[in-house]
């Protein structure tokens, strides 16, 4: 049995801890393992890529006729919808992600190991900004062969880097959900949190057909300066006032990641 | 303890507070090299928390917990250590090889896979998601999570909670290879069995205090009890009020066993009220009832 299997592995001197293991291979492997992870997770696959995809099959596609001006509705919700989905996928992968995983105590085993925390994070910064590429693709693959959407390669380019780049802010913003709430409701509010926002920030309707209450509120929000961006990137804005909201979303990475780190440190010394 | 080899971890008046609830009050003990020590306690003894301080999960309200010799949250330290936790389940989407695979990365020189994998008995599941296997192979995988670095120390956390019989068994004997292949362990049980079977040294922690610290059988000994087995009309509180009995316990042959530390006097007294006593037996106490003597004698001090 195992005692007999056992013995034909010769074990070599135990380790000494002086030696590094690669930095490149770890991040390799720990976002191969969080992209995995998150793939064969239907919860997560149907809410962050089936939904947009959705979205933009119902109303993107089929209003695209009924359009004015140069921009039709599938570019507009094209640029949109992508962007509901990368934020969707930076919120689910820190807010409810982390809480289940630091609730199961996978959090603490990583912890007690060698494992630099900076590609824990990092594994799901650059997981949550390849689902927001898939995002893209699947998108812009229905806008082209469905919507008439026929984007230069530079164009297509631009919305990829503010999809990557925008959703930094939004991992800061689950980490905080994260340590904050309990983990049970993590996925329910993340869900609380990300449909209102993504309405108020004007990444399903247009925000000069939101109502004007609504509007108030807009610019205070990171969903409505990535939004603005990637609308900015297709030219769906006539002068678009790029350093602002590109300002804005530094501004809130800063915010929320020294908030997510406050609460993080306030959870770990009640542990 | 071989007072000449450096500790490989240790304790070092370590008082820890959650809150206002103390769970460890000036704990001291240090693990050799080479040793495997069970430090066995009821719930909520503190024996997780141990874990937790020599792991840099948490750090000591006072005093000092250090890993080969090291701060217990440095790397170096921590590339030299496997650990299994109580309550860790791992995402249940991945394969048990890519678990493994990406528990290895983080070291500098890992075992092979394949002897990883035949070490824990997990070559046919390699490829099995962590979430379809049973409950003793979830376990073993944590195990495999705990060994692949080839670490110098382990610390498993009630390892074999879940697993049954023949998987406990299998679990010791990978255990006593890892021991044999000179690996310190430091492994908290609540089964008294295992750490009879396993360990060289056991710490007995109650209510956040060492309370007995020594191999099996001067832990056994410590207790100095006694269990005398007769057959008598005297009832169960009749007998738990005579001298040096700590524990009554009617057993279904109709025979009554008490737990007694000074057997002696016991059975004198039992003698005087019960001429007609019989079937009497009088043996050495067993781990067991070694662990209960201690943590009742130390409730007892607390109580007065």
């Amino acid at each position: 049995m195992t005692s007999a299997i056992a013995s034909t592995v010769t074990l070599p001197a135990p380790a000494t801890g002086q030696a590094h293991p690669s930095l490149w291979w770890i991040y390799l492997i720990e976002t191969k393992s969080e992209f995995l992870k998150l793939f064969r997770s239907p919860h997560y696959l149907v809410g962050v890529v089936g939904f947009p995809v959705m979205f933009y099959l119902l109303f993107g596609i089929s209003l695209s006729r009924n359009s004015g001006g140069s921009i039709t509705a599938a570019q507009y919700l094209l640029a949109s919808y992508c962007v509901f989905g990368v934020v969707s996928a930076a919120l689910f992968a820190f807010g409810a992600g982390v809480a289940v995983e630091r609730a199961q105590g996978w959090m603490s085993l990583k912890r007690a190991t060698p494992m630099p925390p900076s590609a824990y994070l990092g594994a799901k910064v650059l997981s949550a900004m390849a689902f927001g590429t898939i995002i893209l693709v699947l998108v812009g693959l229905c806008g082209i062969t469905l919507g008439g959407v026929h984007f230069p390669a530079a164009t297509w380019l631009r919305l990829w880097a503010v999809l990557v780049l925008g959703c930094v802010p939004f991992c800061f913003a689950g980490l905080i959900i994260a340590f904050t709430v309990p983990p049970t409701g993590a996925p329910g509010i993340v869900n609380l949190i990300n449909l209102p926002l993504s309405f108020a920030g004007g990444l399903w309707l247009p925000v000069d057909m939101l109502p004007k209450a609504l509007r108030a509120i807009t610019p205070a929000l990171p969903q409505y300066h990535i939004g603005q961006l990637a609308l900015g990137a297709i030219g769906a804005v006539e002068t678009p006032d790029t350093l602002q909201h590109v300002v804005a979303l530094l501004v809130s990475s800063v915010v929320f990641g020294a908030l997510a780190w406050w609460t993080w440190r306030r959870s770990d010394q009640k542990a | 303890m071989p007072a000449a080899t450096a500790a490989v971890a240790s304790l070092d008046g370590v008082t820890h507070r959650y809150g206002n609830v103390e769970a460890l009050s000036g704990v001291t003990f240090d693990l050799a090299p080479g040793q495997v020590t069970a430090l066995l306690g009821p719930n909520g003894a503190g024996k997780t928390t141990v874990v937790r301080l020599l792991t840099g999960l948490a750090r000591p309200t006072r005093g000092k917990a250090l890993l080969f010799g090291d701060d217990p949250q440095s790397a170096p330290a921590k590339r030299r250590l496997g650990v299994m936790l109580q309550i860790a389940r791992v995402p249940e989407t991945l394969t048990v090889r890519e678990h493994i695979t990406l528990f290895s990365s983080y070291y500098p020189a890992p075992l092979p896979l394949a002897d990883i994998l035949r070490l824990t008995g997990l070559e046919s599941v390699a490829d099995r998601r962590y979430g379809k296997l049973s409950g003793g192979q979830q376990q073993r995988t944590l195990f495999a999570l705990a060994i692949c670095g080839n670490p110098g120390l382990l610390f498993l956390d009630e390892p074999t909670v879940g697993m049954d019989v023949e998987s406990r068994r299998q679990f010791w004997d990978t255990i006593r290879t890892l021991a044999a292949a000179g690996r310190s362990i430091l492994l908290t049980t609540h089964y008294l069995e295992e750490a009879d079977a396993l360990a060289t040294r056991i710490v007995v922690l109650n209510r956040g205090r060492v309370i007995a610290d020594g191999s099996p059988a001067a832990i056994k000994g410590q207790a100095a009890g006694r269990q005398v087995r007769c057959r008598t009309r005297l009832g169960a509180q009749a007998l738990a009020a005579l001298s040096g009995v700590q524990r009554v316990v009617p057993e279904e042959a109709g025979t009554m066993l008490l737990m007694s530390s000074d057997s002696d006097r016991t059975l004198r007294e039992l003698l005087a009220r019960d001429l007609d006593a019989h079937d009497i037996e009088i043996r050495g106490a067993g781990l067991e009832e070694a662990f209960i003597a201690l943590t009742d004698a130390d409730r007892k001090t607390a109580v007065a």
